[in-house]
């Protein structure tokens, strides 16, 4: 399959075949009778990069996968894999391979058969397949259950096998349906490292679901925030934390004050929806000397919330609005107590209109 | 039974609700077994095992017992005595032969064409049909169990009788319909015990995740590779657990062989047509369906399948 999607993609695009995204989808819309699921969606993914595409159940994240994947026709518009239109190919003839939420290993067939599977079917000469498939299971670190089935198997190893049973055919493209929510918290923190090791081992687009906004903090290069069918911002993580673009992405990725009205015209002369993170706010004594370049509000601490590496205080200003404040706890913590008058200081250009 | 050894006293505790006392028959009764379990199972299984012991292995165990009887040959009454002679005649006598091969022949094409049919039938019904439509379906597989037998084996006489049905239908292509025979005989039975490999079949369609299908496609696998290789090997037990009951019922059947089987003998008319004439050698010739079904059951416990029964 490689490489006759190159052989057919080089005549056409020679010159930019190393700005032909690796992934694009033009006007993309998919309906489920009057459930409009995705919505004229267009969005670019590069080649070589780790792709999140985050959003909350229901927000089409997922479907939008399952038609880059094949499983999902798109009911309008474009989807281009390397240049190549495949809009209305068959699963089986797209260079792409999908690791699934629950895995969907073969419960029929032993680890190393399942690993095999995909080699098998592209009729590889048999030394070749056991080659591949021992360097599979040599990659996920998992050799030693080559012949149990996976039932025998843990959570975490199954997951590892599905990955190593998608790479192991080095598709132009891998696509992961939230292949870790159904690990627990460690698991997932360790797998999450793995994942992002092993993207950069191999250096395949790697194309990952979730609705964990840390997960896809933590992994990727690029984030689309999805939100009812549509993309709101696509970006690095460090745009979408500091820079969103809504007032959505603003809320969905972390905590966030989101201040408008009279306090946002306070603040910065436009009463516009301003997005303010928790952390970059600090509770000062209302006597000290405000800092130059920060802005201030004074408000009532409310409530005090001790989360172990911080303090999250809940402040309501004298405008009525409650902000929210997380500290670090450590040697420069205010200490203040509920129920004290305090100003709530941040540098200015924390200040971020959305 | 702690409850019974504080008196019944209901002015000492008005709020808690102590058990009356209880000393009918039935509680005495109920008292006394519930301390010995093995009493209990006894007489949990006594009448099952009545049942099963005296009419079911008893005739079973006359019939075998029968066929080393002889019988004499002017009168054709039964005379007690131990003879093989039954045995050899069935197992050299190239007649009886043919026939108990030409029966699992039979049983085995009929068992074959259920599983055909099942499979994309199953398919269409776990994994295509609406919800609606998978009622009506089930229903529909399932109607062949509600009419009497003898209807249903008549209904394809008629079909197949010459100039009926099949033929009028077959006519416009130049053909006709194969008339009463083995062919015949093979589609009343497969038609007769079908909901037998249908149902398991479909059930556990149903429960194969649909994502495994989705994976197989993503790894590579066209429609038929899928099917191949990851819906038939899930299947399997349900095939084998369906056809159990085709094979084994397709190796018992007489009365469809009567109606449509036209000059074709299977095991169950050689039987019936000796059964007064010479009961001992019916009775031979009867254990052969049984051995075969015993060991089409030993070698599908071999495959594993009966394990999820």
């Amino acid at each position: 399959m490689p490489a006759t999607a190159t052989s057919l993609k080089l005549p056409v695009q020679a010159e930019s075949s190393r700005t032909t995204p690796a992934i694009s989808l033009q006007q993309v819309g998919k309906s489920f009778g009057d459930f409009h699921a995705v919505k004229g969606l267009d969005l670019d993914i590069r080649t070589g990069e780790f792709f999140s595409l985050l959003g909350p159940s229901g927000s089409g994240k997922t479907t939008v996968l399952r038609m880059i994947a094949g499983f999902e026709l798109p009911t309008s518009g474009r989807i281009e894999l390397g240049g190549l239109d495949v809009t209305n190919a068959a699963p089986f003839e797209r260079d792409v391979n999908t690791v699934f939420q629950d895995y969907a290993l073969f419960p029929h067939l032993t680890v190393a058969q399942n690993v095999e599977y995909g080699l098998k079917l592209r009729k590889l000469p048999k030394a070749e397949r056991a080659r591949r498939v021992a360097e599979a299971l040599e990659m996920i670190q998992l050799p030693q259950v080559a012949r149990r089935l996976p039932s025998q198997l843990s959570g975490g190893q199954r997951q590892r096998i599905a990955l190593a049973r998608a790479l192991v055919l080095r598709p132009q493209v891998l696509l992961l349906d939230e292949p870790l929510g159904a690990l627990d918290k460690q698991l997932r923190e360790q797998m999450q490292i793995e994942l992002k090791a092993i993207q950069r081992d191999v250096g395949i687009t790697f194309v990952f679901v979730t609705h964990d906004q840390e997960e896809a903090l933590t992994l990727s290069d690029r984030v689309a925030v999805f939100n009812e069918g549509k993309i709101d911002q696509v970006g690095s993580p460090s745009d979408l934390y500091e820079r969103p673009a809504t007032r959505f992405v603003a809320s969905f990725l972390g905590n966030t004050n989101l201040i408008e009205g009279a306090l946002a015209q306070e603040l910065t002369g436009s009463p516009a929806l301003v997005s303010l993170r928790p952390e970059h706010i600090v509770v000062r004594p209302l006597e000290s000397v405000q800092d130059s370049g920060t802005s201030a509000v004074t408000a009532v601490i409310e409530e005090i919330v001790y989360t172990g590496p911080t303090t999250r205080y809940m402040a309501r200003t004298d405008h009525g609005t409650q902000l929210i404040v997380q500290e670090q706890n450590g040697a420069s913590s205010a200490a203040a107590a509920r129920g004290t008058r305090v100003r709530l200081e941040w540098p200015s250009r924390y200040n971020y209109t959305v | 039974m702690t409850a019974l050894q504080t008196p019944p006293d209901t002015a000492a505790a008005p709020t808690r609700s102590t058990a009356p006392a209880r000393n009918s028959l039935g509680d005495k009764i109920s008292r006394y077994l519930y301390i010995r379990p093995k009493m209990r199972v006894t007489g949990l299984l006594l009448l099952p095992m009545l049942w099963l012991g005296v009419l079911y292995i008893g005739s079973l165990a006359l019939l075998f017992i029968t066929a080393f009887w002889t019988t004499d040959s002017f009168t054709s009454k039964v005379i007690p005595a131990f003879t093989l002679e039954n045995f050899t005649e069935i197992l050299t006598q190239p007649a009886y032969q043919a026939t108990a091969l030409r029966t699992i022949g039979i049983a085995l094409s009929v068992t074959m064409l259920c599983a055909a049919l099942a499979l994309p039938l199953g398919l269409y019904m776990a994994k295509v049909a609406s919800p609606k439509m998978r009622a009506v379906l089930a229903i529909g597989i399932t109607l062949p169990l509600w009419a009497g037998y003898l209807v249903k084996v008549f209904s394809w006489r008629i079909t197949f009788s010459t100039g009926g049905p099949l033929d009028w239908l077959l006519a416009p292509f130049g053909a006709t319909g194969p008339g009463y025979g083995t062919a015949a005989l093979v589609a009343t039975l497969a038609y007769l015990w079908f909901p037998y490999m249908a149902v398991p079949v479909y059930s556990a369609f149903r429960q194969i995740p649909d994502n495994l299908f989705d994976a197989s496609a993503d790894l590579g696998a066209k429609s038929w590779a899928t099917v191949r290789t990851v819906a038939i090997p899930l299947l399997k037990p349900a095939f084998i657990a369906g056809s159990i009951f085709t094979f084994s019922l397709s190796l018992g059947d007489y009365i469809a062989a009567q109606f449509v089987g036209g000059k074709t003998q299977v095991i169950g008319t050689v039987i019936a047509s000796n059964i007064n004439l010479n009961p001992p050698l019916a009775a031979a010739f009867g254990i052969v369906p049984i051995i075969v079904v015993v060991i089409y059951l030993f070698l599908a416990r071999k495959t594993g399948a009966l394990k999820a029964l």
